[in-house]
Parts: structure tokens; C-alpha cells; sequence
């Protein structure tokens, strides 16, 4: 199976755990990421919140560059993967905009037929295209005994998700069961981690931090498995920021989905970016996972 | 679905936000449920919430509506579009109404303008974002004394190696500064 990959800014450099575990994980189900030749940054939320025609221009120039013998483009980070997925609706819904952007690319001598391309988040692509028999083959640790809360955030659930519910989604928490872990209710699962509040008004960002860990705790979870590059810097880089606002202790690990999946298939935890979190992972998967021994 | 149920004619404020949004023309179909506030995680925050914000919309008050916090304090999140049982886009009208207020330096009390314009400076010169150019750009002109509680927690992204001290650049930049032009001349999406 080849995608074409946009891994997207975060992940070159501070969730550059998540792209190496991302990368381990899809090699060993046999998944072939072929990263996008010289693509560029996304905009984020920030090109939307200025002028929409370069937001559409500077975002379709990625769907532009995916070889023409490729047909899907996966993204790991969530903003990625919803603008790459908002421009191609936004293109197909409107031929008119669709000519507009058309014509910014043509300045870069680029074309982009809305539609060509489908946008896939990498969890869909696991749970569907290589689907639980295969997962469950390749498991030589099982998680059993872990604690994980299944934190999904906001934008690979809405508004483009139609393969899974968008304020109680499942394919994370099956996923986790399919490798044996304990996959505890989070009721908060789908709901927002303040983006890019944490740069604006810290209080209003704090007090949604302090909501998903707080709801992960009551659940004991042992961890919390994130799947967006922002959810996981918010949640990890802040939390002792959160504690002396709030008076707090908590002390939950937050690490991506894909370095749990490449724990349960025996990969070596170096290789999948452990120790890069700040509230450090490795002392509670020590603790939890006996046999057989882990692979450090 | 209900058709119009928002006044039409009298707002040119509403005219101006149908044009400045794609899919924008679905407010007049708001029913003033209030769906979107109260599943708004900043709502309580806000000091119009959607609902509010297109009641004004429609009566014209555009003035209060530009200089209000209801759009900084919107994350994108979309639980209101999810759940807005007439399917208007309000995450989209809000960043309109971002834009608009950029536009007219409308805004009030807010620094995530000036985040945005950090942010997207940096991407039109090297095609990718650099954190620790956007931090340190952004905090020193806006924030300065939050910055120094941003030390330890930039220390502790550093010493793990999640922050580069260089930025990354594309290789064909020239290609994305020409299409990033030639989207200014052009000028918005509006036909």
C-alpha cells in the first residue's frame, strides 16, 4: 500500500516522535509513505484568519506536488490533515474558487484537480486499510494491564470525519483494545485542548488542559495517547504550567498513539521517540509491561 | 431545514459576510437556537456568543460586532458546525469575521492578530514554520513578560530536541512566494 505522506512542520522537529514513530510503525505494517517532494507548511489556523484565497493557494500547493501515480495523502498532525481536507471539499463545492486557486498555482506553473487527491489521517488508514487481524498479528508485547485514555481533540473528528462519530469516536479506543491495552471511558475525548489560546489568554488555554487531565485521572488512566501534534504540546510542555496555576499535581504522561502501537509491536523504544516527552513515559510502560521484557 | 429565517435586506453587514465567506449565505438560516454557545468550550468567555454575534450580523451592527472577543476566543474546535442543526459554518464565519477586523484593525484586546501575521510572515519567507522564530518574534514585541515564564518550559523543549534553533527552508520557495503574490492580487475569494 503507498500513500504519498505530508508530515507537516510539527513533526520535523518538536513532535518529531511522532513522525519517527509514525514512519516505524508503517513500515513494519508494510504501509509505504512516500513524502510529499518540498511541501510547505499548512498555514495552521493562521493564514484563514488573514486572507482566505492564500490560505487555499498556499495549502493546495501541497495537494498539487503528490505524484500523479498517487491517489491519497496521509497527514499525522490533525491541523494538516483538515486543511489539505477543507481545500480539496472547498474546491470540489465551488468550481469558481476552485479556478482561483487554480490560478495562484499556475503562477507556480502547479494545477490541482479538486478531487484527485483523498485525505486520509493515519489512524483511519491503520484501522481501516490494514484493519484488526493484521494489528493483531504483529503484537508481541500486549498492553495488558495499561491504562490508556483515548484523546482524539477536535479537528480529526470534525467537521470532515464521516467515518467515525464526532464527539464520542471509537476507532483510537478499538485499536487499543486490538493490542491488549485497557482503553479507559474519557468522556472528554473529542473535545478541545485550546490550539493556540495557550499563546493568547493562558487562562482560558489552562483551564481546557486541566479538563482532559483531570477527566483522565477520575478514569486512573495511566497515560493519555494523543494524535495531534498541538494536543500533545499542550497537554505535555504545559502541564506543570497548569499545575501552579491551578494548584494541581498531575504527572500524566502524554505521548502519540503510533509509539503505544510500536511498544505493542516490540519496536525499539528509542527508535519511536520515547524520551522526548517531558512528563517522561518510560517509568510507568516499565512498571505496567512485564513479559515479555521491553526492548529499551 | 428551514429556509431563511434571518432578515435579509436591511443588514449590509450580513451581505458583506455572505460575500466574504464560502458557504457564508447559510447564516440566514440560523434559527437562533443558541446551539453553538453552549457548546462553545470558550463560550462562557465570549462576550457575544455565535448565536448573538448573528443576531447582530443581521441588525447591522457591525461596529460592535468587529470589536468584539467572541472570534479570538474561537479555537476552531467546530463542535458548534457539528452540531448546528442548519449546518451554517460558523467556525468559517468567524475566521471571516477575523479577517475583516484585521483588515480595518478593528480588533480589541487581542494579540492573536499579531500571532497570526508572526506566523505567517515567517512561512512566506521559508515555507515552513519555525517555533522558536515565532515565539521569540511574537513574545518579544507582544508579550514580553510572559516570555520570561516561557524560559523553563523552552529549556526543557530544547534539552529533549523538539526545538530547532534554525529554521527550515523549501527548496523551491520562489514557486510558493509567486503563488503566495499572485493570491494578493487577486485579492480574497469573492467572484
Amino acid at each position: 500500500m503507498k500513500y504519498a505522506y505530508y508530515p507537516g512542520c510539527s513533526l520535523e522537529c518538536s513532535s518529531a516522535a511522532y513522525d519517527m514513530s509514525v514512519r516505524a510503525v508503517a513500515d513494519l505494517l508494510g504501509i509505504e509513505l512516500r513524502e510529499i517532494d518540498d511541501w510547505n507548511c499548512c498555514g495552521a489556523t493562521e493564514y484563514f484568519s488573514q486572507d482566505e484565497l492564500t490560505a487555499c493557494a498556499v495549502i493546495a500547493r501541497n495537494l498539487a506536488l503528490v505524484e500523479p501515480q498517487l491517489d491519497q495523502v496521509v497527514a499525522p498532525c490533525a491541523a494538516c490533515y483538515l486543511n489539505l481536507k477543507k481545500v480539496d471539499n472547498l474546491m470540489q463545492e465551488n468550481p469558481a474558487l476552485a479556478d482561483k486557486i487554480n490560478q495562484c498555482l499556475a503562477a507556480g506553473r502547479l494545477h490541482y484537480d479538486a478531487g484527485r487527491v483523498r485525505v486520509r489521517h493515519l489512524l483511519d488508514l491503520i484501522h481501516t486499510d490494514i484493519g484488526e487481524e493484521a494489528i493483531k498479528d504483529k503484537v508481541v508485547q500486549p498492553l495488558t494491564g495499561l491504562r490508556v485514555a483515548c484523546y482524539y481533540g477536535c479537528q480529526i473528528v470534525r467537521p470532515y470525519n464521516g467515518s467515525d462519530n464526532p464527539e464520542q469516536p471509537v476507532k483510537l479506543d478499538q485499536l487499543m483494545t486490538w493490542v491488549g491495552a485497557e482503553v479507559v471511558d474519557f468522556p472528554v475525548k473529542a473535545h478541545c485542548c485550546g490550539g493556540h489560546m495557550t499563546q493568547i489568554s493562558e487562562p482560558q488555554a489552562f483551564e481546557l488542559i486541566r479538563r482532559l487531565l483531570h477527566n483522565a485521572q477520575e478514569y486512573r488512566a495511566d497515560l493519555i495517547l494523543c494524535m495531534c501534534p498541538m494536543c500533545q504540546l499542550n497537554l505535555d510542555a504545559y502541564q506543570n504550567r497548569v499545575n501552579s496555576f491551578f494548584g494541581t499535581n498531575y504527572q500524566i504522561p502524554i505521548i502519540f498513539f503510533t509509539q503505544l502501537l510500536g511498544v505493542a509491536f516490540g519496536l525499539d523504544w528509542k527508535k519511536l521517540g520515547f524520551g522526548k516527552e517531558i512528563v517522561a513515559a518510560e517509568p510507568v510502560l516499565r512498571k505496567k509491561l512485564t513479559a515479555p521484557a521491553a526492548t529499551a | 431545514m428551514v429556509g431563511t429565517t434571518l432578515e435579509l435586506r436591511g443588514s449590509p453587514f450580513l451581505h458583506e459576510i455572505i460575500q466574504e465567506v464560502p458557504g457564508g449565505e447559510r447564516i440566514v438560516r440560523c434559527l437562533q437556537c443558541g446551539t453553538c454557545g453552549g457548546s462553545c468550550p470558550n463560550g462562557a468567555d465570549m462576550q457575544y456568543t455565535p448565536r448573538t454575534i448573528f443576531a447582530m450580523i443581521a441588525a447591522n451592527e457591525r461596529e460592535k460586532v468587529l470589536k468584539a472577543n467572541t472570534m479570538w476566543f474561537c479555537v476552531s474546535c467546530y463542535f458548534c458546525v457539528s452540531r448546528c442543526p442548519q449546518k451554517i459554518p460558523i467556525t468559517d464565519i468567524m475566521y471571516g469575521l477575523k479577517r475583516i477586523a484585521i483588515r480595518e484593525r478593528a480588533y480589541q484586546d487581542t494579540d492573536a492578530p499579531a500571532l497570526a501575521k508572526t506566523f505567517t510572515d515567517l512561512l512566506d519567507k521559508y515555507g515552513r514554520s519555525f517555533e522558536l522564530g515565532l515565539a521569540s518574534r511574537y513574545y518579544l514585541f507582544n508579550r514580553p513578560v510572559a516570555m520570561l515564564k516561557m524560559g523553563p518550559m523552552g529549556l526543557s523543549m530544547f534539552t529533549r530536541g523538539r526545538m530547532s534553533l534554525v529554521p527550515t527552508k523549501i527548496k523551491n520557495i520562489e514557486q510558493l512566494q509567486s503563488i503566495i503574490r499572485k493570491a494578493r492580487e487577486l485579492g480574497g475569494t469573492r467572484p
